[in-house]
């Protein structure tokens, strides 16, 4: 059986800074790394690999330098990594990638029957987490999102049941495989690479399918085949804090000057 | 007379091949450690052999070395006596007599008798001062200071003495030599006039008791801690001549191994190591691990590793695994990994080790194997190394906020070919708040003194010496390689660091990436400064009393202890005081070796050990110069609620603060 995990190559955002006079995020010097979510995602197909001795696929959608991030996955430990990555492929919204990511699955599942793919429950870049759903739908498998524990999963009968983190509460939901679980924070710690498997990365093929393998209508995947347009980024304006009173001296007096103010910005009532 | 004779050429024979035997069995252990070259400078070598194994210089930095030097240099005379004894043992009439003039030969025989008397009193020095008045460090959870071994050994040197004494007063009552020996001869002074039958028994029984115990204590020596006396001398030899913190680098090529999991992955040095420890203590004494309750004792690590080779040695030459584990639960030759990971890499083990012994160095061959092959750390450091892979600083912080401390200092990057020095400002310096204020303060005193100095702002990355010291020496080396590129691109010939850590690593590790620059650490420069009268403290602020707490990384590791003492008597007006333990003896803050990023839950913390020992001198400023160091002391006085009493400033700040700032 085939557990896949979907990475995201993504700017590390605690460094981009937007430029305020074009708007659009400045990615000089800035490096990438794999979407956090996406190495829980990872992660847990790694575990699964321990326990179940599943074989594992890293699929990620991206630029030709995707690739540095795709061999991190392999020094953590995946069987085999395909970059998906075409020209055509370039300016994709969420609908037009799942439909590379979900031709891709099913195109690893000709071959081999996929039983869980694993998405982060979105990224750090995007922050829309459409894509794994996006998957699950177009390929018809269960959907389990926000999953913060696997709670058991049964091979022979075809069956996972998962924790899912809502909320002010947990859900425990099982269904049958194939599956496709967005993946939180909690679940796993992801694992430090081991040296020998890092220089054994270095020279690892990574497979590249472009269009010609994927055969997609170049009209419904990229920028051509996305309906969302991003018509301005910004970063919102905040105002100068100030400071009140004197905390130290009179702490009491302080707190009774903030209360007053919230009263007055009628954030609190009283 | 003849069966005599050809019973103590049997005896002798016996002995001298189980001698050579056991000696060869160690020697075997020691060969099937991993390679490393300790051949280079041999000049070098045979003076610090000199210096440290004859002289005996660190032996006699506690007052009771003396009576060691007393015993090994009356050991080095007697062997000569000794060796006479023997050989006429074997062959009749052969005495030195036989080559040497008549008064040489007397001078000789009266100095054996005298240094003999010497030895003896020496031994019974030492016989009491393990029964009746041994020190702590001498203490240990696997040996005690009168232990039997001790107790043996003491008592065969003394056997030896007395029975030598003995046989030669003995000869002498019988009229037999007119060799000059004056304690013989007061020997000879109580028993002349006993029958002459009795005095020749006397002179046999004394003989033989000599030839066996002789015989016995050459046999004990391979199998006991004693075998210092045999590999003290090659070990101090074959000591680093490296700074003992700068550990070796790792080939990583496929298939290689990292670090040390099993014990014939040491160099034959390491193993060469394990044999020469005399339980003497000292290292135990000075570390603020086991001072602070943590199951780290680095006498007990060089012990483990002894015992794990001699029972997987003899294994490991023809298998590749032993049976006993080197890394595991803490038992007799088995390391535990809270030990290990216990280490400040303070180096207080090294620096004080009468003969050389590398105590820390192998703590990180051990951490290396955990990270780099086992990924079995404490859960703590696994941010830590991302980050330092991810954004090249401890917290992962943006790399572009490195230069926000400079922002009022307009734009100071450093030009090729045009800024003197490069400011390493390294990421404490960068980033942490505190420590920005001792960045601001040195930039400022750099102005002051006209200076041309420039940063390379957000393209600086961190040096790596957490990594390094904690194991991660794949990380360490590729964060090398890339700085050691960027120093040569931008041309930099001269580096002024606030940071000891940053200094050490840029001026000792980077070496081994070919890094042939001049580094000084700030202390140096601010000394050099004022020395030269380009800086000029015009205030005479009132630090109050002023105390110094020495960065192991500046003072230990790389012998920088004068300097900053310096600028502090010169900038604050007077010498600082000194805490109890200083300079080579100073007890680390607890954060080097990587422990700055970890959590410190066994035992009682190094930082508070130490801020207590610096409130003993009731000091108004704590001074320091390393930016751990302040936040250890910082948080410790913190935590002792004498926050408000005692302040805690980077040497630079002091030397800001009288400039004027």
């Amino acid at each position: 059986m085939l557990v896949i995990s979907c990475i995201k190559q993504v700017p590390d955002t605690t460094q981009v800074k937007i430029d305020p006079v074009t708007n659009t995020l400045i990615r000089d010097g800035i490096p990438f790394i794999i979407n956090p979510y996406d190495a829980h995602a990872l992660e847990e197909s790694l575990r699964l690999k321990d326990r179940y001795r599943v074989r594992t696929v890293a699929l990620s959608m991206g630029p030709p330098n995707t690739v540095s991030t795709l061999r991190k996955a392999c020094a953590l430990g995946v069987d085999e990594a395909i970059l998906l990555s075409d020209r055509c492929f370039g300016g994709a919204d969420t609908l037009a990638t799942s439909k590379v990511l979900s031709a891709a699955i099913e195109r690893l599942a000709q071959k081999e029957e996929v039983g869980i793919v694993f998405c982060g429950k979105q990224t750090i870049d995007g922050d829309t987490a459409q894509v794994g759903p996006g998957i699950a739908s177009r390929l018809g498998f269960s959907q389990l999102t926000l999953v913060d524990r696997i709670e058991s999963v049964d091979l022979v009968r075809k069956r996972i049941k998962v924790r899912r983190k809502l909320e002010g509460r947990h859900e425990i939901v099982e269904a049958p495989l194939p599956v496709m679980i967005t993946v939180v924070r909690e679940l796993n710690r992801p694992r430090y690479p081991v040296v020998a498997m890092r220089l054994a990365a270095e020279d690892k093929e990574i497979k590249v399918w472009d269009n010609s393998i994927l055969k997609l209508d170049v009209e419904t995947v990229g920028l051509k085949g996305s309906p969302t347009w991003v018509s301005k980024i910004f970063s919102p304006q905040r105002d100068q804090g100030e400071i009140i009173g004197d905390g130290l001296g009179d702490p009491d007096g302080t707190a009774g000057l903030l209360l007053e103010k919230l009263l007055a910005k009628e954030l609190l009532a009283l | 007379m003849v069966f005599q004779q050809t019973a103590f050429i049997v005896i002798f024979a016996v002995s001298a091949i189980s001698f050579i035997f056991s000696c060869y069995q160690r020697l075997q252990l020691i060969a099937i450690g991993a390679p490393e070259n300790r051949f280079d400078s041999p000049w070098t070598r045979l003076l610090g052999m000199f210096i440290y194994a004859f002289a005996q210089k660190r032996v006699l930095k506690r007052p009771y070395g003396v009576n060691h030097l007393v015993l090994f240099w009356a050991f080095l005379v007697l062997l000569l006596a000794n060796g006479e004894f023997l050989l006429e043992g074997l062959i009749p009439g052969a005495t030195l007599a036989a080559v040497l003039p008549a008064t040489p030969y007397h001078v000789l025989t009266a100095l054996f008798d005298i240094v003999s008397l010497v030895a003896l009193i020496s031994v019974v020095f030492a016989f009491a001062r393990r029964i009746f008045f041994p020190p702590e460090y001498l203490k240990n959870d696997y040996a005690k200071p009168a232990s039997g071994e001790a107790l043996l050994i003491l008592g065969m040197i003394a056997t030896l003495m007395i029975a030598f004494f003995l046989l030669n007063g003995a000869h002498m009552a019988l009229g037999q030599t007119d060799q000059w020996r004056p304690v013989s001869a007061a020997i000879a002074g109580l028993i002349y006039g006993l029958p002459v039958d009795t005095l020749q028994g006397l002179a046999k029984v004394a003989w033989w008791v000599h030839a066996l115990v002789l015989l016995a204590f050459m046999n004990f020596l391979p199998r006991s801690k004693h075998m210092h006396i045999l590999t003290a001398i090659p070990n101090c030899y074959f000591r680093s001549l490296e700074k003992p913190n700068t550990q070796p680098k790792e080939a990583f090529t496929k298939g290689a191994r990292y670090g040390v999991s099993s014990v014939d992955q040491f160099s034959w040095k390491d193993l060469l190591d394990s044999l020469t420890c005399t339980e003497c203590g000292r290292c135990q004494d000075l570390c603020p691990a086991h001072n602070t309750g943590k199951p780290l004792n680095p006498r007990r690590i060089v012990h483990d590793i002894k015992l794990n080779l001699l029972r997987n040695g003899p294994i490991l030459s023809v298998s590749y695994k032993g049976d006993m584990p080197l890394i595991g639960r803490a038992t007799d030759g088995t390391i535990s990994e809270e030990a290990i990971w216990s280490c400040t890499t303070c180096g207080a083990c090294t620096s004080v080790c009468p003969v050389l012994i590398e105590q820390m160095p192998k703590i990180v061959k051990l951490r290396r194997h955990l990270v780099q092959e086992k990924v079995q750390f404490p859960e703590e450091l696994l941010s830590l190394f991302e980050n330092m892979e991810q954004r090249s600083n401890p917290w992962g912080i943006a790399p572009s906020e490195r230069t926000k401390w400079s922002t009022l200092l307009g734009d100071r990057t450093f030009k090729p070919g045009e800024t003197e020095y490069l400011f390493f400002v390294g990421c404490a310096g960068a980033f942490d708040s505190r420590n920005k204020q001792v960045t601001v303060a040195l930039a400022t005193i750099l102005d002051c003194a006209g200076v041309s100095w420039g940063i390379l702002g957000k393209d600086e990355l961190c040096c790596g010496d957490s990594v390094r010291r904690l194991g991660n020496e794949y990380v360490f080396d590729r964060m090398a390689r890339e700085n050691v590129a960027l120093l040569k691109e931008r041309q930099v010939t001269r580096i002024v660091t606030q940071c000891p850590h940053c200094f050490s690593t840029l001026k000792n590790d980077y070496r081994q990436y070919g890094l042939e620059i001049e580094v000084i650490h700030h202390s140096e420069l601010i000394a050099e400064l004022l020395k030269s009268g380009r800086l000029k403290p015009s205030k005479n602020l009132n630090q109050g009393r002023v105390v110094f707490h020495d960065s192991c990384y500046l003072g230990r590791h790389n012998d920088t202890y004068d300097a900053p003492r310096a600028v502090l008597t010169m900038v604050s007006g007077g010498q600082p005081g000194e805490l109890g333990r200083n300079r080579e003896n100073g007890f680390c803050c607890g954060a080097g070796g990587g422990r700055m990023w970890m959590e410190e839950q066994t035992g009682s913390r190094i930082n508070l050990e130490r801020v207590k020992e610096a409130i003993r001198q009731e000091p108004d400023t704590l001074c320091v110069s390393c930016p751990y160091c302040m936040t250890m002391m910082d948080d410790g006085l913190k935590d002792l609620g004498m926050a408000d009493r005692v302040r805690v400033k980077d040497i630079a700040e002091v030397t800001a603060e009288a400039l004027g700032h």
